[in-house]
């Protein structure tokens, strides 16, 4: 029955679309609210499914067809419910929140096509967690790429969207090709396209890594791993908002869902895959957050910390790749089932800050840092709820972003207590660089906080904003409540994790309660504390306040907003510091004559491996399959030719095959 | 724990903090060929300030105040991580030392919120400091930390800072010594001690802490100031503990000897203060880094 529920989660988010587009003769209000309304709908089953995947009812459903490639078969188990349930939450608050943000009425020529598409990328994700048979994780995998494609392209009209888009095609295309090959490489060594583990020893070893290394290449790239990663700050820029939300919470995902999927698969893994993950993980969190530091649009910004997370997820897969290999299953237990804690956290709390960050870009009609400023005053709920997922994306207490960066922290923690072989060496430099990681991304959200919603307006537009309408507020709530939650209680969730990490690791039990159970203490505490402490400087400052005045500006008889301390200023200490992975471009006035002509200070930081890699390389190809052309005619014999030529060739060689 | 060791753990945090600065004070003061402020001048400052009014800013919001209470709580929550004496800590499970680290970087965001939140340059230039530095310092402290990880194979600093420490030195000497050297530095910019920050300087330009706290007054001010007080009782504390592997049976012989330890490096750091100059800003990082690397060397020598 737990499978069921799940298809039918997907036929309704599949509907979802259809419908509204179907409904419009009915009004734009009342085709937004249907369209939504099946949303909901599936989300609800979907969550139910996975509710009871997790308490143990997971099952499958085979479907008999002719294709080659053997019967279709669906499932839920633990490790797809756990990723099921921040899809159906993201899927459906965004949806909610897309009923004011994006309504049919203000973009009649968008609407319906953005409803059909955001419908399918959500189905197509769902169907790519129950796949159990090759064949439907493509066609899952397919229809998610491609209706994301269209989600992120909504407002085509702007030639950077396009850009972006196209950016985004190019990138799931290869990646398809990368889930291709290793489907293949698989059917090949165990003849069967069926997803159930292969029994040990029966993949030849390099026939196994040569799996592996595609897995990370395909769903690296849609994880958004560092150096694979180009794609992403510039789609989730693109992007309405709810979409980037969507992308960023739980699209990328599904490339720690595949990579994790395929490594339960394989029984017996070589040590040097763990630490391979591992470092790429290292690699991409400490870039990730360098990068974002250093951008001006808050969407980019928040993309970039996409990368940081996924980085900091895929340190605790490797660390349990690692820890599986070297026969730790509790270090295993605890980075896993930090990282996949992490999945949903990091789903919860980035849904939010992008949902506050497009209530702003509502209201203020900018995305640029420097362009806002004392947004609180004017929004202070919307700010309040981005200062909630600030603090959790930097993994402080006493929010969720705390709870699983502590469990990897643990796993690497005790690898290097208790490891003996090398491992312990690669814990002992992840954990300062996860550490490092973290101070970065604490400076970078103070910059955003600090820039976007503290401090005086740097625009009429940030003075005169208008706070979020209810329905937008709602959705953010039910995503604060959550990481508040997940932060006070996270043993609750500890059975669902558990079940999880078993179906990739041999697990024993009862790892994860102790160290739960103590840092719930520990965040309700704070919380109690920060609390108490502040209802009583609260009444002392109500008592005792002799008056306000201006900001003391050290003397300065006229501070004016303009000369408040930028984002980019507040960042330049550390992109110095960084500049060695940056290559910041900026443009300095210079002071030639007595009297020098007006300029502006100008300092932007383009992604590095799209500028300097990938873009020559590509035209470096573009120019040389130039040359092809020569075989472009345009008469037909010549195409005869190619066409005899060819099948000849094909004769040969399946002839000196057999 | 027995009740004496449940009040010291207690007490000692709240109460003893303040008189680091007192003595700092007067070691400069006395380097310097003056008398001083009384040693207990800072309990007098903080209930001065107490009594006092508040102005705001009427730029700033909620976030303003804050700032001085998350900034105290958390530095108290972490003075509490700390074994005080070899019978352990009052808050300990294992990766407490995390939870110390983080919880200081709490109080460090809302420091740096309440400090933007004023929309002052000067404010906003000392709070992009802060966070720079701080980055910094960071995988400094964790690498000296992993140090004592690997010696004890402990993840509690309870376990690490308690009986066993005595045999973690003799095993593994050079890596300690690495790594308090390390934690020395990290304790100073933390802190924002000389060299990294001048807490005397006039010149709002070369801030760090003390220009966050420009347009705080009365009691959040006073918050501020203990808060920073308690952070350094608790870096303090660390490496107090970390450097005095001492075997000591009472209660009160350990947490005499803890404190003894804290007040030698109250004048340390005056001592330091007085001879040394504040850096260029735009050397400190090279310093951190610096540090960083020391510590990294240290965990270096345990591999085999």
């Amino acid at each position: 029955m737990t499978t069921a529920v799940a298809l039918a989660a997907i036929a309704c988010l599949a509907a979802s679309g259809f419908a509204a587009a179907g409904a419009r003769g009915l009004g734009a209000a009342l085709a937004d609210r249907i369209g939504a309304a099946l949303v909901l709908a599936g989300a609800a089953l979907g969550a139910f499914s996975a509710a009871l995947a997790l308490a143990g009812h997971g099952d499958q459903l085979v479907l008999r067809t002719s294709l080659p490639g053997g019967a279709l078969v669906v499932g839920v188990d633990a490790l797809s419910a756990l990723f099921v349930l921040p899809v159906v939450v993201i899927a459906a608050v965004c949806s909610v929140y897309s009923l004011a943000y994006f309504p049919a009425s203000a973009h009649p020529r968008e609407a319906s096509r953005l409803r059909v598409s955001y419908g399918l990328t959500s189905a197509g994700l769902l169907l790519v967690l129950v796949a159990r048979h090759a064949l439907v994780f493509l066609a899952g995998w397919e229809v998610m790429a491609i209706a994301a494609f269209f989600a992120i392209t909504a407002e085509d009209r702007d030639p950077e969207v396009r850009d972006a888009g196209f950016l985004y095609l190019v990138c799931t295309r290869v990646s398809t090709l990368c889930l291709l090959a290793l489907f293949a490489l698989f059917w090949a060594a165990t003849g069967s396209l069926e997803l159930v583990p292969a029994p040990a020893g029966r993949i030849p070893v390099a026939l196994e890594s040569a799996i592996f290394v595609l897995a990370l290449a395909g769903f690296g790239l849609k994880a958004g791993v560092v150096p694979l990663h180009v794609w992403l700050p510039s789609a989730h820029a693109a992007a309405p908002t709810h979409v980037s939300a969507l992308l960023s919470g739980v699209l990328i995902k599904s490339g720690i869902y595949g990579l994790l999927r395929v490594v339960s698969l394989l029984p017996d893994t070589p040590l040097w895959w763990g630490e391979s993950v591992l470092c790429v993980g290292v690699v991409s969190a400490v870039l990730g957050v360098a990068f974002a530091l250093a951008q001006h649009d808050v969407k980019r910004l928040l993309a970039y910390h996409s990368i940081e997370n996924i980085g900091i997820i895929a340190i605790g897969v490797g660390l349990a790749l690692a820890a599986r290999a070297t026969g730790h299953t509790e270090i295993a237990v605890l980075a896993l089932a930090g990282a996949l804690l992490h999945v949903v956290n990091h789903a919860l709390f980035k849904a939010l800050l992008f949902l506050a960050a497009g209530a702003v870009t509502r209201a203020t009609g900018s995305r640029s840092l420097d362009a806002l400023g004392g947004v609180a005053r004017a929004m202070p709920v919307t700010a309040f709820f981005f200062l909630v997922g600030a603090v959790a994306i930097v993994g402080l207490p006493p929010l969720n972003g705390f709870v699983s960066e502590f469990l990897i922290y643990s796993g690497l923690l005790r690898t290097v207590a208790t490891d003996t072989g090398r491992t312990w060496l690669f814990a002992a430099l992840s954990a300062p660089a996860l550490a490092l990681t973290g101070g970065l991304a604490l400076a970078c959200f103070a910059k955003v906080v600090g820039a976007v919603f503290l401090g005086e307006p740097r625009t009429a537009a940030a003075r005169q904003a208008l706070e979020a309408p209810a329905s937008m507020l709602g959705a953010m709530s039910a995503l604060a409540g959550l990481c508040v939650a997940i932060g006070l209680a996270p043993f609750l969730i500890a059975p669902a994790l558990a079940a999880a990490c078993s179906t990739v690791l041999s697990a024993p039990s009862g790892v994860l309660g102790a160290p739960l159970a103590a840092l719930s203490r520990v965040n309700v505490g704070v919380l109690a504390l920060c609390a108490l402490a502040g209802v009583g400087l609260g009444l002392r400052v109500a008592r005792g306040t002799r008056g306000a005045s201006g900001t003391w500006d050290c003397g300065y008889a006229a501070p004016g907003p303009r000369m408040q301390y930028s984002a980019s200023s507040f960042a330049q200490l550390l992109v110095r510091a960084f500049a060695f992975a940056l290559w910041p471009r900026t443009h300095a006035p210079r002071l030639a004559a007595v009297f020098p002509a007006p300029d502006a200070f100008h300092s932007e930081v383009p992604d590095v491996v799209l500028d300097r890699v990938i873009q020559p390389a590509t035209d470096a190809l573009a120019l040389a399959l130039n040359r092809l052309r020569a075989l472009q005619q345009g008469s037909i014999h010549a195409y005869l030719l190619y066409v005899w030529l060819a099948l000849v060739t094909l004769l040969v060689a399946t002839g000196v095959s057999d | 724990m027995t009740f004496a060791d449940l009040a010291a753990a207690l007490l000692v945090p709240v109460l003893f903090p303040p008189l680091l600065l007192g003595v700092i004070a007067r070691t400069k003061a006395r380097l310097s060929g003056r008398r001083g402020p009384p040693l207990l001048q800072p309990y007098f400052d903080l209930a001065r300030l107490l009594r006092k009014g508040i102005v705001r800013s009427r730029t700033t919001t909620w976030v303003f105040f804050a700032g001085p209470v998350v900034g105290l709580v958390t530095a108290l929550f972490a003075a509490l991580i700390v074994p005080l004496g070899a019978r352990g800590a009052l808050v300990a499970f294992p990766g407490d030392l995390v939870a110390f680290a983080y919880l200081l970087a709490l109080g460090r965001f809302f420091t740096i919120a309440a400090a933007l939140d004023t929309g002052s340059a000067f404010e906003g230039m000392g709070a992009a400091r802060e966070a720079a530095f701080s980055c910094l310092a960071e995988p400094a402290a964790f690498f000296a930390l992993l140090v004592l990880v690997k010696l004890s194979g402990s993840l509690s600093l309870g376990e690490m800072l308690g009986p066993s420490l005595p045999a973690l030195w003799t095993a593994g000497a050079p890596s300690l010594g690495l790594a308090a050297i390390s934690l020395f530095v990290v304790l100073l910019a933390e802190n924002c001690r000389i060299p990294f920050d001048d807490p005397n300087t006039h010149l709002e330009l070369t801030m760090i802490h003390e220009v966050m706290a420009l347009d705080h007054s009365g009691p959040p001010l006073a918050l501020i100031l203990y808060g920073s007080a308690v952070k350094l009782f608790a870096y303090g504390l660390l490496l107090v503990r970390m450097v005095t592997p001492l075997e000591l049976g009472s209660t009160v012989a350990g947490v005499a000897a803890s404190l003894a330890g804290l007040l030698a490096l109250a004048i340390l750091i005056g001592f330091v203060e007085s001879v040394m100059a504040r850096l260029r800003i735009l050397r400190v990082p090279s310093l951190l880094v610096g540090a960083g690397l020391l510590s990294a060397f240290g965990v270096m020598l345990l591999v085999g």
